[in-house]
């Protein structure tokens, strides 16, 4: 049997002495998409945020496994140097930091991180207008700071750029069809189906259904107050879709 | 707007004169050139009485409340008269700020002009770049004309002892209609070794209608006494002129630099000064724009970074004297260690000044809990249909945006880094000149790289 890219087991976590995730467990192995469905206030994005590194949540229990390490004592940018990759909920607008820059500092620390030589401005360049080709995205793009005065639907496609441009091993998406429209949803999909490998994995996080007949997963996982309640193949996301969160859950996992 | 818990200062009588070793005594000495025309004299006199009457400023001064000059008192306050270069070449000289820049530079050592330093590159038909003390000589009418005209004595005791002494200091004049491409760059150099000493640079910009200039200062030390460099560059643009000034000041860190642009605009005319404070015990920057002249603009751009117990201090006055007038000061600070930045706008519109169009915004990003800003905006409106806005922030890095940079794998410190220098460069990128900009953004960037070198060490 193949080594899974991620082993996340009986994780415990709080934010301001409040326990949000209850014991999650989930194991990620080469070449799948998870999704992670559950209804608002569930622990969806304080999962994602706790394997990307966000401070401010305490782990009172259980471990991650990444890559043979223990993720959770690894900086932020030690674990994105590692391929780990979060696509945000809310992109950051960073004014003044110019996206080619940015992006080429990112990518040329994760190929010191992997022994590899560095790309310099000009080499840089080439590689990352190829992407902005693949995905279809304004050359100018590049051009601008980071997310500054980008649309919501610019925004969600500029993280899904960043992740065609870094190849991530393990990518988490955030809520990614938050406030996208239908055209932007398209894209963003096409996008993420597009990096897609066997030597990768993927975890999409979302509250509707919707986005899962563009991106299909290959398993289907129900968050619900803080523990995965039902696992299942991708018919769980339309049945969801059919009787909604509530009916669904047994009644032991139903908060009193 | 002041958001420092108020401390009563320690007050100081304001030093006169004769306590600061300064008399007539002084002043007829330091007038070498016995042929100096007797406008010049009469109004170095009145400089000289005004700083008498007005003394050194002290915290009970409105204007002077965040920044104490009591020690400048130490200084010697007259003029260096001797040239001394200690030391400075021609391949020193390259290895300073802009110091690689083609054009046409005006060197002065210590105050003092020095020809074979200079370079004058080719410059359009009528177009004079010369030391102001040559001026005098060959273009008494133009100097005159200008001259003391601009920056008052009345009410600044420094530019009043500027007045009184200066010796030398820049003369450029771009007539009507000629355009001079490459930036003209103004060097301030002091190699003084003895504490004390003390240059009263004196520049005059003269740029006449449908002209175009850039004008570079720059104040930088070789070596790291206690010196004091008291400028002030009185600025004409006339009618559809376009200005570009840049004041670079990384004058060395026991050193005391007070300098007042003082801006005269015309109707039309677009004028941008960009004050850059990175050195200095203590900095003042003065910028005084008077508008006085319809639908003209006036940006006044400027960033502060300090470090260790630095001060350093813009005071504006932006006088909107007629209509259709848009001025814009954009001032951002970035303070480490125990530093200080004080920031002082204050915006006049006067009767006429109607649909006048007056921003003003200062941003500090303060680097460590004991770093301090102050900023004080002033409106005084007296005309009805105008729009004036202020704003200001004091704050730390945004943790969001290091979050963001760390997730895609740039490490701590290069995030922190990244945010300062986009910070910094809101301020760089309005410099319109590329050259000057790519140059500025490189120094500013070299010294944030110092910068934390430095805070990491314990």
């Amino acid at each position: 049997m193949k080594e899974a890219i991620i082993t996340i087991k009986d994780l415990s976590a709080e934010v301001e002495g409040r326990q949000i995730l209850k014991g999650i467990n989930l194991t990620i192995y080469p070449g799948e998409m998870h999704a992670i469905m559950g209804p608002n206030g569930s622990g969806k994005s304080t999962l994602a945020a706790i394997l990307a590194g966000r401070e401010g949540y305490e782990i009172t229990g259980g471990e991650v496994i990444y890559g043979g390490q223990d993720l959770l004592a690894l900086d932020p940018e030690k674990r994105a140097a590692e391929g780990v990759f979060l696509a945000f909920q809310y992109p950051v607008e960073i004014p003044g930091v110019n996206s080619t820059y940015f992006l080429k500092t990112a990518y040329n620390e994760i190929r010191k991180h992997r022994g590899l030589p560095e790309l310099d401005a000009m080499e840089f360049l080439t590689f990352v207008k190829e992407k902005v080709k693949l995905l279809h995205l304004p050359e100018d793009l590049l051009k601008r700071p980071v997310n500054y005065g980008f649309s919501g639907g610019e925004k969600k496609r500029n993280e899904i750029f960043q992740m065609a441009v870094l190849e991530p091993k393990f990518a988490i998406l955030d809520e990614t069809d938050s406030g996208l429209d239908i055209d932007a949803l398209k894209s963003v999909s096409q996008g993420v189906n597009a990096l897609k490998r066997p030597d990768n994995a993927q975890l999409v996080i979302t509250h509707y259904q919707r986005l899962l007949n563009f991106i299909v997963p290959d398993f289907v996982h129900v968050l619900y107050d803080g523990r995965i309640v039902k696992s299942g193949g991708k018919e769980l996301a339309l049945e969801l879709e059919e009787t909604g969160y509530d009916e669904m859950m047994p009644a032991a996992a139903v908060p009193a | 707007m002041n958001h420092r818990t108020e401390t009563k200062p320690k007050v100081t009588p304001a030093p006169r004169t004769k306590e600061l070793s300064l008399s007539h005594e002084v002043l007829e000495r330091s007038e070498s050139n016995p042929d100096e025309p007797a406008w010049l004299l009469s109004a170095r006199k009145a400089g000289f009485l005004s700083f008498d009457e007005l003394g050194l400023p002290t915290l009970r001064d409105e204007d002077w409340r965040f920044t104490n000059v009591a020690a400048i008192a130490k200084m010697r306050l007259a003029p260096v008269v001797k040239p001394e270069h200690h030391g400075l070449t021609e391949k020193l000289l390259s290895q300073f700020p802009f110091g690689a820049f083609a054009g046409t530079q005006l060197v002065f050592v210590n105050g003092q002009f020095v020809p074979e330093l200079s370079s004058l590159a080719q410059l359009p038909e009528g177009v004079k770049v010369m030391s102001l003390a040559a001026a005098l000589a060959t273009e008494p009418v133009l100097v005159e004309r200008h001259l003391c005209r601009h920056a008052t004595t009345e009410t600044n005791a420094f530019t009043a002892l500027n007045t009184a002494f200066f010796q030398d200091g820049a003369f450029i004049y771009v007539p009507a209609g000629e355009t001079v491409v490459e930036p003209i760059h103004l060097r301030f150099i002091s190699t003084a070794k003895e504490h004390g000493t003390t240059t009263h640079p004196r520049n005059l910009i003269v740029a006449e209608r449908d002209s175009r200039v850039t004008v570079i200062e720059s104040y930088v030390s070789l070596n790291e006494a206690a010196y004091f460099t008291n400028a002030v560059t009185e600025l004409v643009a006339e009618e559809n002129a376009l200005v570009e000034h840049l004041k670079f000041q990384d004058e060395n860190q026991q050193a005391f630099h007070i300098a007042t642009v003082a801006a005269h605009c015309g109707r039309a005319s677009n004028v941008v000064t960009h004050s850059i404070a990175l050195g200095a015990k203590l900095s003042r920057s003065n910028i005084f724009a008077t508008l006085a002249g319809e639908g003209l603009e006036c940006i006044l751009n400027g960033l502060y970074l300090t470090r260790g117990e630095q001060l350093a201090d813009h005071y504006m006055i932006v006088d909107h004297a007629q209509p259709h007038g848009a001025s814009h000061e954009y001032f951002n600070g970035i303070l480490a260690d125990k530093s200080k930045g004080v920031f002082h706008g204050r915006i006049l519109v006067r009767p006429d000044a109607q649909k006048t169009d007056a921003k003003q915004t200062n941003k500090n990003l303060l680097l460590s809990d004991h770093a301090t800003a102050d900023t004080k905006p002033q409106l005084e409106i007296y005309a009805d249909d105008v729009k004036c806005t202020h704003g200001a922030t004091i704050g730390q890095l945004n943790e969001e945006s290091i979050f963001y940079l760390r997730s895609r794998s740039i490490p701590l410190e290069k995030a922190r880094r990244m945010l300062i220098h986009a910070f910094a460069g809101e301020i760089i990128d309005r410099v319109r000149c590329v050259a000057a900009r790519e140059e500025l953004d490189r120094l500013v960037w070299d010294r944030l790289e110092q910068n934390q070198k430095m805070t990491k060490q314990p």
